[in-house]
């Protein structure tokens, strides 16, 4: 057993650190870091800097552009870029529809999308998710109906993160309504700007804008935008959802927001004294602690097997679950460590450029409001009732 | 990164599990802990003969094994048979003090089997702090020990009892600390032997002016109690681990095949759920103990540090996973004759030995700070 990295690992640290305090503004990380609102030109600057090495399509061969990396590079990057407080890697295009197009695309999909999505050219959104169809995705009812050279779409998507970002969707539409439910759904890739689509934001409880409804009404698709054979889209949609799920647990973001927590419990007294030195709130975040310290370890199993050619098994419902928790965890306990002044809020604050008197310490604004948003956490991917389920039926064997 | 055992490990797991899989079903366990020692000499034996006491001890001390690994090893295979034989006690509580006072002699008597130590620390007003103790030790015609020691695990059978004491300071200085080798059968000594709950024995010890020899330099003993109790303290959550597998796989068998309601237990959401969260639980509990195993050799306070994490979640994780499985199982595991209902026993008491899970979660956090952690 050994619990270090090698030190061709820790070089590819170095130059990782190297490369992002380089390349990542620092207006922008302190947005990022700030909880502030990002913008589309934002998560397009970072995409563009990590092209110009080909460190943005982290699973991608390299032969489509992809960088190369083992696991434990891919996690070594995630960690730095997390700690810098670089935006994250937006998923839809290149870590969700890239490897769905390289396994199943024909070579004139591949040629035509994937440089697309290096470039930025294209920004994609996942049409999965339909009013109906949360959990049981597979009963999705959105309709696609074969007319010469294109389907005509009609029906309507929702939870669309940044789908109002978007040119283009990657949409599961049911093309054959009397097969069983996941033998009549196909994949199709549908043009944002299309007549017939219409987004409207759903504001989510912390009052941002994040999500949409996405509706299609007569929307025409050409054939050609059919990723693999009609009515096997289910197997490009499962393909999809396990695809790279070590990154699942999200470890990197839960330790900077415990860095970000120990600081604020220095900072925040009571009775005169740090927060971090009150027995009862010491030992929240030490439980805290030792519950991610755990969780790395697994994590790093995880990574470790996938290293020695493992495909990642049910254990990463496992992993999305605690880590999750973990994440859901650290945020409530900031919530928690500023007292009342959790309850300020300055939507505007959030603006970039702000740069008004806050109220309380400057970093007391986002906190709630990111608590509450978090909460989504444990409902998308497979909620972790879901995650569960999966793990109970295809590891426990019940 | 590499989580998989060396091949050196990979053949003493072997070893362990095909002997315990032989030897040791829970008949012959509970023959044992009956015994009026709560153990079987003659088992012990041959457990060290198969090198199970060697393993935790380095090379360089006569052993063949000795890291944080090897302990974490071993004593995941007891857990997973409930052994009762002392290897707690004498294979690395006892034994360490003799290991790092180079007493060689002793160290191979121990190792081979032969001699029986045990380490008397704690006190009845002690609780679990390891700095903490009344027991004088005075010099005059020789060293003398005067105090009382309690729950002190196979004290009673020991052959050579290792003792703390104070040679100077308050009751709770680091400061002033000795360990002595002590004969139990020496005049002043005095040992009441008990049963405890889950199937071990233990002793309380009276000392009144017994003749005792030191090891190593008298005063400077915290630093060398603190590592054989964090030695053993990893053990103990290792421990855990291997008594979790056992109550998780036992009750995941009895899910799939004891019928209600016209069909199995399993095939109950509800059931399902629960059975992900223990096996969810179980692997952040096992991810704590190789990180406590994996740095056992790094400086102090990392070492103290994930050894107090993986304490503490073994304990907080322990006791979900024993109420679970008698839970899930139902009334058959409220029976003494249903073998799981004793791993949940050991699971729980684990608990008490060596610190809880409250005083390792203080632990972690006083350490943390001494490392400059907030």
């Amino acid at each position: 057993m050994e619990l270090t990295y090698t030190p061709e690992e820790q070089e590819f640290r170095t130059e990782a650190r190297a490369f992002i305090a380089e390349n990542l503004p620092p207006a922008l990380a302190a947005k990022v870091k700030g909880g502030k609102r990002l913008s589309k030109a934002d998560y397009e600057l970072w995409h563009a800097r990590l092209q110009t090495r080909n460190w943005l399509a982290w699973h991608w061969p390299v032969e489509y552009g992809g960088p190369g990396w083992t696991p434990v590079q891919k996690h070594i990057f995630d960690e730095e870029m997390i700690a810098a407080g670089a935006p994250r890697i937006i998923p839809f295009g290149v870590n969700m529809l890239g490897p769905v197009l390289i396994r199943f695309g024909t070579p004139e999909q591949k040629a035509h999308w994937l440089p697309r999505i290096l470039s930025g050219e294209d920004w994609w959104c996942q049409g999965y998710s339909e009013p109906g169809s949360g959990s049981d995705l597979a009963s999705l009812r959105t309709r696609a109906v074969r007319h010469g050279g294109h389907y005509i779409v009609n029906g309507q998507k929702t939870w669309t993160t940044l789908g109002h970002h978007a040119n283009m969707m990657f949409c599961l539409v049911r093309t054959d309504p009397d097969a069983k439910p996941q033998e009549g759904i196909s994949f199709l890739l549908i043009d944002m700007t299309s007549p017939g689509i219409e987004v409207r934001p759903i504001v989510t409880l912390d009052g941002e804008h994040e999500v949409n409804e996405v509706f299609l009404t007569d929307v025409r698709v050409p054939v050609e935008n059919l990723v693999g054979e009609e009515n096997k889209g289910w197997t490009c949609a499962k393909y999809l959802l396990g695809f790279e799920r070590t990154g699942i647990a999200g470890v990197a973001f839960s330790k900077a927001a415990f860095s970000h927590l120990k600081r604020v419990a220095r900072e925040t007294r009571k009775d005169g004294r740090p927060l971090a030195d009150d027995p009862l709130f010491a030992a929240r975040m030490a439980r805290l602690e030792i519950d991610l310290m755990a969780m790395d370890i697994f994590n790093l199993r995880m990574i470790a097997a996938a290293a020695q050619g493992h495909a990642p098994g049910p254990e990463a419902s496992l992993l999305k679950i605690k880590g999750t928790e973990v994440r859901q965890e650290a945020s409530d306990l900031i919530r928690r460590a500023l007292g009342p002044y959790a309850m300020p809020f300055l939507p505007e604050a959030l603006d970039e450029g702000w740069n008004g008197e806050p109220v309380g310490p400057g970093y007391a604004n986002p906190a709630a409001s990111q608590y509450f948003n978090l909460r989504k956490s444990s409902i998308y991917g497979g909620s972790n009732e879901i995650q569960k389920n999966i793990y109970a039926k295809l590891a426990l064997g019940l | 990164m590499d989580f998989t055992l060396s091949e050196e490990r990979r053949m003493l797991a072997d070893t362990a599990a095909r002997f315990l899989a032989d030897r040791y079903d829970i008949a012959t366990r509970h023959r044992a802990a009956a015994a009026p020692e709560g153990f079987d000499r003659k088992l012990w034996a041959e457990m060290a003969d198969l090198g199970l006491i060697g393993a935790l001890v380095p090379p360089e001390a006569g052993g063949f094994g000795g890291a944080g690994e090897d302990v974490a090893l071993v004593f995941e295979h007891l857990g997973r048979a409930l052994v009762v034989e002392p290897f707690l006690a004498s294979g690395i509580l006892g034994l360490w003090p003799l290991v790092r006072a180079g007493e060689s002699d002793l160290v191979e008597a121990v190792i081979a089997g032969r001699t029986l130590v045990a380490l008397a620390h704690g006190e009845p007003e002690s609780r679990y702090a390891v700095h903490e103790v009344a027991t004088r030790a005075n010099e005059g015609d020789g060293w003398r020990l005067t105090g009382r020691k309690s729950v002190v695990i196979n004290g009673d059978s020991a052959d050579l009892l290792v003792v703390s004491a104070r040679v100077s300071g308050d009751l709770d200085a680091p400061e002033g600390l000795a360990l002595f080798l002590v004969d139990p059968a020496a005049p002043g000594v005095t040992r009441r032997g008990y049963g405890t709950v889950e199937g071990g024995r233990a002793a309380e010890i009276t000392l009144d002016s017994a003749p005792a020899r030191p090891l190593g330099e008298p005063g400077q003993a915290f630093a060398l109690i603190e590592e054989a109790i964090g030695r053993g303290t990893l053990a103990l959550a290792a421990e855990a681990v291997g008594l979790m597998e056992v109550c998780k796989d036992t009750t995941l068998d009895y899910l799939k095949t004891r019928k209600q309601f016209g069909k199995p237990l399993g095939a109950f959401q509800a059931l399902q759920h629960r059975m992900v969260e223990m096996v969810l639980e179980i692997e952040q509990a096992r991810s704590a103990v190789m990180l406590a195993a994996g740095t056992h050799q790094a400086d102090r306070l990392t070492r103290e540090r994930n050894v107090a994490a993986a304490k503490h979640l073994t304990g907080r994780v322990g006791r979900r996973v024993a109420e679970e499985a008698i839970q899930l199982h139902g009334g058959i595991a409220m029976t003494w004759e249903y073998p799981m209902s004793h791993y949940a026993k050991r699971l729980v008491m684990l608990d008490h030995l060596l610190g809880d899970t409250d005083h390792h979660l203080d632990r972690f956090i006083r350490l943390g700070r001494e490392g400059g952690a907030a």
